[in-house]
């Protein structure tokens, strides 16, 4: 599958975390690393360029830091701007159709923040529920997020393991040799790459 | 009489009266012009006497202004600037100089006065006033227009036809004149030596200015400047100024000539702007000296007994030089206001007649009885040429506006249609926000005073007013009552202020948008209450600074967020320094107000937040709860 990583990070010059998950993933056959940030600074999106990016690959990997449990506002703004109508979704809008879509989303709050009871009280599948919701009006198919959980604490060689996590699963999607109907169901892709 | 009295009375003469000579729209040299008249012997008496040019110590102090004026003018010759005006330089000035010199001499000529002297007058009467043509196109913002343009080639030309006139009179002078032996200059080497040899010598001693200003003199200011001593830069330079004078004396030659070379010569040197800067004060005191010299020898005895004969002279001047220049605005295919323009701006006598009637005095070329009336006579045309540009303003320009608007191919006055925008200023300013409303579907009225412009946006279908934008009738012309913004975009941070005056006036319901240019303009602006303010470099430089960012490595979003930052602090900086700058403007220099504005603002800045403070993308404090207390995660 060829695959567009669609990185948002307003302050990637301070991550610890998305530094090295771009890193991790930069070189890969198949894989094309779209930095909006850095590409649109003054927020003015290209509309026509993201969507012949969309066009050209199979999977679009929204990875992001999973700020107030959201996409950072670039992201937002994407998602509104080029995901038009009469191209995305509605009666004639079907180039997305069939495509896949993830999250990698990073977050400060462990495991076991993301559950009833937890910290957040939802889980991340559930706070995901507008982006898979997104995926599916464009009639795409959503695959369950890899998330890098507890950033705030993390150590550098967590940070090494999830960055090679990130890797082997970026590489075992281009390479088309993971389940996508398990990938699917899973509450995470986490467990997939070990 | 003392020097320290003598020096009293000429300095207090210039203060008082040159302000009042400003003031009245007359400007700096007819201000020297009359404070020489009212301490002169006409006047009040306290100096001179002696009626004549040159006659006097305080005279030969005086002349050094000169010297020095040729010495500035040398220095702002930029060899590129020359190359990219080169045809009208060569062109409209020529014709200018040659036309009017030859047409004078001719006249004079045929009035009978000796070919000799008719020469120098007719080189004398082609000359312009930089300072007054300069100044007051510039005070209306006019010198960009073709009109200015055309203008300031034509000084250009004559400030360099000085040059070869002051050599070409010594080579009129018949053997023996007088002056040159009561001359304060030191002794010539070649006194008594032929003509040719004469020649020669300037040859010589023109080729050792050249030479000797690109390899000794650049290289003893460079290791002058290391010394990092300010005072003995200022003395360098001034030893330059006066021991090229003296060489150029030493082989009978014009020390202006001499000095002027030295200016060309280290036009092109790094030191250019830093010789300016110090000769420029020397300078504009002892030019000051000289037109209050020049002020104190106009003989009024001679003109109160021949008034019809002066009058006479200034207005068949003014009247030849501005058929000339009429003629060459026409050949050179001016459009008919900027013709106009053209013509009032130029047909004065300049301050270097004054120079090549001394010099021509000096050397014996022209007699007492030729140039005390000549010299009132320039003196009143020169008086009369504020006033001239004023009846192009009030009376020609309305009038040929007028003849146009009638003419066929001009679209009437589009009275009903009431854009919401009136945009003052059409330069590169003006027109960006002019194309940027338009092409955001925004109907905009311009005003502008370059009429070639204003025809060319015309032939393009926009409304288009020319004129100057502070008149009153032209802003309700342009339906100032039914716009609702006013966006300033004029060359001038005077003519800004006063627009701002004039609509606030007339017009209040206005919402005013300005351009300024620096701190100072936009001090002023906010001062008067404008809440809309632009500096018009701010946005370019600090964009620029932000790329800078970017090429160093800095992430595009972060640099652009320091950028946006860093702009909107900039702009309440000089709010905040507007509030707290007081009155002091008015007594320190503008370039000393920038220093201090630049000082203020940079502690303001090192003060203030960190551009890098988006702690909400990466709380540092979060972390360190976290920390503390690991149940949050």
């Amino acid at each position: 599958m060829r695959i567009l990583v669609l990185f948002a990070h307003p302050a990637l010059e301070k991550s610890r975390v998305h530094k090295r998950l771009l890193a991790a993933v930069d070189g890969i056959a198949g894989v094309t690393v779209h930095d909006l940030y850095e590409s649109f600074p003054d927020g003015d999106i290209d509309i026509g360029h993201e969507q012949s990016l969309l066009e050209a690959n199979d999977l679009i990997i929204q990875q992001h830091p999973f700020y107030w449990y959201s996409t950072p506002p670039l992201l937002k703004q994407w998602h509104d701007l080029v995901l038009e109508h009469g191209w995305a979704y509605g009666a004639e809008g079907r180039k997305l159709d069939g495509k896949y879509m993830l999250s990698a989303i990073s977050t400060g709050g462990g495991p076991d923040a993301y559950l009833r009871g937890g910290y957040n009280y939802f889980t991340i599948r559930e706070l995901l529920a507008p982006i898979e919701q997104t995926a599916r009006l464009c009639r795409m198919n959503y695959l369950a997020p890899y998330v890098i959980y507890g950033t705030h604490r993390m150590d550098e060689p967590a940070i090494d393991a999830a960055a090679a996590g990130y890797r082997r699963l970026v590489q075992g999607l281009a390479g088309d040799r993971i389940d996508l109907g398990a990938a699917a169901k899973a509450e995470s892709l986490n467990d997939v790459v070990g | 009489m003392s020097f320290l009295e003598q020096a009293f009375i000429y300095l207090a003469a210039a203060v008082v009266m040159v302000p009042v000579a400003k003031r009245l729209g007359l400007g700096s040299v007819i201000g020297y012009l009359i404070a020489g008249i009212v301490i002169g012997p006409f006047g009040l008496g306290f100096i001179g006497g002696t009626a004549e040019v040159g006659g006097d110590d305080i005279m030969h102090v005086a002349e050094f202004g000169v010297v020095m004026m040729l010495f500035v003018v040398g220095l702002e010759l930029e060899p590129e600037r020359l190359w990219r005006l080169r045809s009208p330089i060569l062109g409209m000035g020529g014709a200018q100089v040659v036309g009017t010199a030859l047409l004078v001499t001719a006249t004079v000529a045929a009035l009978g006065i000796d070919w000799r002297a008719a020469t120098v007058i007719g080189m004398a009467l082609s000359m312009s006033s930089t300072a007054i043509v300069l100044q007051s196109l510039s005070e209306r913002s006019l010198l960009r227009t073709s009109g200015g343009q055309s203008a300031f080639s034509v000084l250009l030309f004559q400030d360099i036809a000085v040059i070869p006139m002051l050599a070409i009179i010594p080579l009129l002078a018949t053997h023996g004149a007088p002056g040159s032996s009561d001359s304060s200059h030191a002794t010539s080497w070649v006194a008594g030596m032929p003509g040719w040899a004469q020649t020669l010598a300037v040859i010589g001693a023109v080729a050792a200015v050249g030479i000797g200003g690109r390899f000794v003199v650049r290289p003893a200011f460079r290791a002058i400047a290391r010394t990092r001593l300010r005072e003995l830069f200022t003395a360098a330079a001034l030893l330059l100024v006066v021991g090229t004078a003296l060489l150029m004396t030493r082989v009978g030659l014009s020390p202006a000539l001499g000095t002027f070379l030295a200016g060309v010569v280290l036009a092109t040197s790094e030191f250019r702007h830093e010789l300016q800067g110090d000769i420029e004060p020397f300078k504009g005191l002892l030019l000051g000296l000289f037109f209050i010299a020049v002020g104190s020898t106009i003989d009024f005895a001679y003109l109160a007994s021949h008034p019809l004969l002066i009058a006479g002279l200034v207005l068949g001047i003014i009247a030849l030089k501005a058929i000339v220049l009429f003629a060459i605005g026409y050949a050179f295919r001016l459009s008919r206001d900027q013709r106009m323009l053209f013509t009032v701006a130029l047909p004065q006598v300049g301050e270097f007649a004054f120079v090549l009637l001394a010099f021509a005095a000096q050397a014996g070329v022209i007699g007492g009885d030729v140039s005390r009336p000549l010299i009132a006579t320039v003196a009143l045309t020169m008086a009369l040429a504020p006033l001239l540009f004023v009846l192009n303003e009030r009376v020609l320009q309305p009038w040929l506006g007028q003849c146009a608007e009638t003419g066929p191919h001009r679209p009437s006055d589009a009275q009903d249609d009431g854009s919401p925008v009136l945009i003052a200023g059409f330069g590169s300013f003006g027109s960006t926000v002019g194309r940027f409303l338009r092409a955001s579907g925004i109907r905009t009225t311009v005003l502008d005073v370059d009429s070639d412009r204003v025809d060319a946006l015309r032939s393009m279908g926009m409304e288009v007013y020319y004129g100057d934008a502070t008149r009153l009738e032209l802003l309700h012309t342009a339906g100032a009552e039914r716009a609702r913004v006013l966006v300033l975009a004029l060359d001038s941070p005077e003519r800004t202020l006063e627009l701002v005056r004039l609509a606030r006036e007339h017009f209040p319901h206005l919402v005013i948008m300005a351009r300024a240019f620096e701190w100072d303009d936009s001090h002023e602006l906010l001062d008067v209450g404008v809440t809309h303010v632009y500096r018009e470099a701010l946005d370019a430089s600090v964009r620029m600074g932000s790329d800078v960012l970017g090429v160093l490595g800095f992430r595009a979003h972060q640099a652009h967020r320091a950028g946006q930052k860093f702009r909107k602090h900039d702009e309440e900086s000089i709010r905040a320094l507007t509030a707290r700058r007081g009155d002091r403007r008015e007594y320190v220099g503008a370039v000393r107000r920038r220093m201090a504005a630049l000082e203020e603002l940079m502690q303001i800045d090192s003060a203030s937040r960190n551009l890098d403070a988006d702690s909400g993308w990466d709380s540092q404090t979060l972390r360190e709860e976290i920390r503390r207390r690991p149940t949050l995660g």
